[in-house]
């Protein structure tokens, strides 16, 4: 009873998150002294930024009057081809995934196979995709068959490793009756797992579509194929207007993409 | 028809949910098999169709020694021992006949189950069971759309389709209201009477395990410390079982007819 009069009246607080006040506040003024030296380092070069703002506004005036006609045939090819890349390397990077994303879940796997498959998709995702692209483009030649299979490749540790997750996160109780029933493992997949991470997977899959279009663009700086390359010998001839047209049309895309990965998502769940 | 020997589980924390529990179930003999959280009764049921692995002692399933069975073998004998689940353990987003249909796996080859193209006998029974509970005009239905009575039956009839002889139910009513709970009680009881099966019922609710079953066992602490008829009962050995209670308002002497009569 003493107890609890002692504490009535007196205001209450969080226990801060870190208990010693010295090491907290050491924490603190490290982080704003960090923040001053960091700013004092940055070297600005201010007449060249004035010099390029006058490029920048051409740039940005561009989107104000997109020139589609004048290199319609380029862009409509490159188009073509980074759908055609996106598409392709959705399709086989997302059949490859599947299994390894079984064999990365460690609920369902024995462990030497769920190191094997956790590799891969490490491996996968330590490599950035422009990397791979500048790699891939050395061996196989300039074009999109190198963007077609960074996209692949990219795609293995982008979807194994967010589908592993979800098998993880399962609800146990549902896969262990169908166990119970005498199912051998592959209709213990069907029919306890399949079924729980299928929404994961659809969503999951039509979001990477996506990415990858964008990416698509992306490696055509590099020389893998797709729509980047028309962008960028745009830029290459100062053709600004034309660079505003693809951009334009590429978050048309992305935008009716993402509407449409709404629509899907909402009608699996 | 069931005996266990010296079943131990010691699991890989340390703690021994099973200490050498010895049990023999006869043939059609529904057994209610009560005690406290944590007491094993889980872990009892889940040793006998072996998804959890027991540490050590004997499973004879008829003259079959489950223990140390191939994964095929294991596979063929976890056919005759149907399980129904807490929480329903329905697959949610499968419809209520692939769900009853899913029961049968344990017999049809992968293909088959894949193109969920199903022995017309089977598709049958499937029908039959649900009519049976009162759920025919429901098999397209999703699971989840289905209510807490109504997952548990098609629960029942999952375990039912394999043509077990031996049920495994683990704790059937715990999210159900009083009055489903009951009727759910009483249809797995007449189910078993109907087909001779024997059951291994895990309940809580010890006025409803008196209700329904011929024999109680009372598990504490992974060991067997009562094992009678539901009249053996009484405050004391309750006492033994759950600890210091006051416990004649738990214990029930009202019958059947009453309940009945009650329900309507």
């Amino acid at each position: 009873m003493s107890e609890v009069e002692a504490l009535i009246g007196k205001p209450w607080h969080k226990p801060p998150f870190i208990k010693r006040p010295w090491l907290r506040w050491t924490f603190i003024l490290g982080f704003i002294v960090y923040l001053i030296a960091a700013y004092i380092t940055i070297d600005v070069n201010w007449y060249r930024v004035y010099e390029g703002l006058e490029r920048g506004k051409k740039f940005v005036l561009a989107f104000t009057n997109p020139d589609f006609t004048t290199r319609s045939s380029d862009i409509y090819e490159g188009m073509v081809e980074s759908i055609i890349m996106t598409i392709a390397a959705s399709v086989v990077g997302i059949a490859i995934s599947i299994p390894i994303a079984l064999g990365a879940a460690r609920n369902i796997a024995p462990l030497p196979v769920y190191l094997i498959c956790r590799s891969v998709i490490a491996v996968s995702r330590a490599l950035q995709e422009i990397i791979v692209a500048i790699l891939l483009v050395a061996i196989f030649g300039f074009g999109p068959l190198a963007g077609f299979l960074t996209l692949s490749f990219a795609t293995i540790g982008f979807l194994s490793k967010l589908l592993a997750e979800d098998i993880e996160s399962m609800d146990k109780v549902q896969a262990e009756a169908i166990k119970a029933s005498g199912a051998k493992w592959t209709q213990w997949i069907n029919y306890g797992v399949q079924p729980q991470v299928m929404p994961r997977l659809i969503g999951l899959s039509i979001y990477r579509i996506d990415i990858n279009f964008r990416e698509s663009a992306i490696l055509g700086l590099v020389g893998a194929g797709g729509i980047g390359a028309t962008l960028n010998t745009a830029f290459d001839r100062y053709e600004y207007d034309t660079a505003a047209a693809i951009l334009l049309i590429i978050i048309v895309i992305v935008m009716a993409l993402e509407y449409l990965s709404g629509v899907i998502r909402a009608r699996v769940q | 028809m069931l005996r266990l020997e010296k079943l131990v589980k010691t699991y890989k924390t340390g703690d021994q949910a099973l200490k050498a529990v010895e049990l023999e179930v006869p043939a059609g003999q529904v057994l209610a098999l009560i005690g406290p959280s944590g007491a094993g009764k889980s872990t009892l049921i889940r040793c006998i169709n072996q998804l959890v692995e027991p540490t050590s002692g004997k499973i004879y399933l008829g003259d079959l020694e489950l223990t140390g069975l191939s994964s095929g073998n294991l596979r063929r004998e976890r056919r005759r021992m149907g399980m129904i689940f807490q929480e329903y353990a329905l697959i949610e987003r499968l419809s209520v006949m692939e769900n009853v249909l899913s029961g049968r796996l344990g017999y049809v080859g992968f293909w088959r189950s894949f193109l969920r193209r199903f022995p017309q006998s089977d598709v049958d029974e499937a029908f039959r069971l649900l009519d049976r509970v009162g759920l025919a005009h429901m098999a397209d239905k999703r699971a989840d759309e289905l209510s807490g009575g109504q997952r548990q039956r098609v629960g029942i009839c999952r375990a039912l389709i394999q043509n077990p002889a031996l049920l495994l139910v683990d704790e059937p009513t715990a999210s159900l209201d009083p009055k489903t709970s009951r009727q759910i009680m009483r249809l797995i009881c007449e189910l078993c009477k109907e087909r001779d099966l024997a059951a291994i019922i895990n309940i809580h609710d010890v006025a409803l395990a008196q209700m329904f079953v011929q024999r109680v066992i009372g598990l504490r602490l992974g060991a067997v410390e009562f094992d009678g008829p539901p009249e053996g009962l009484t405050p004391e050995v309750l006492t033994t079982i759950y600890g210091e209670e006051d416990w004649e308002a738990t214990i029930e002497t009202v019958n059947e007819d009453e309940i009945e009569e009650a329900l309507k």
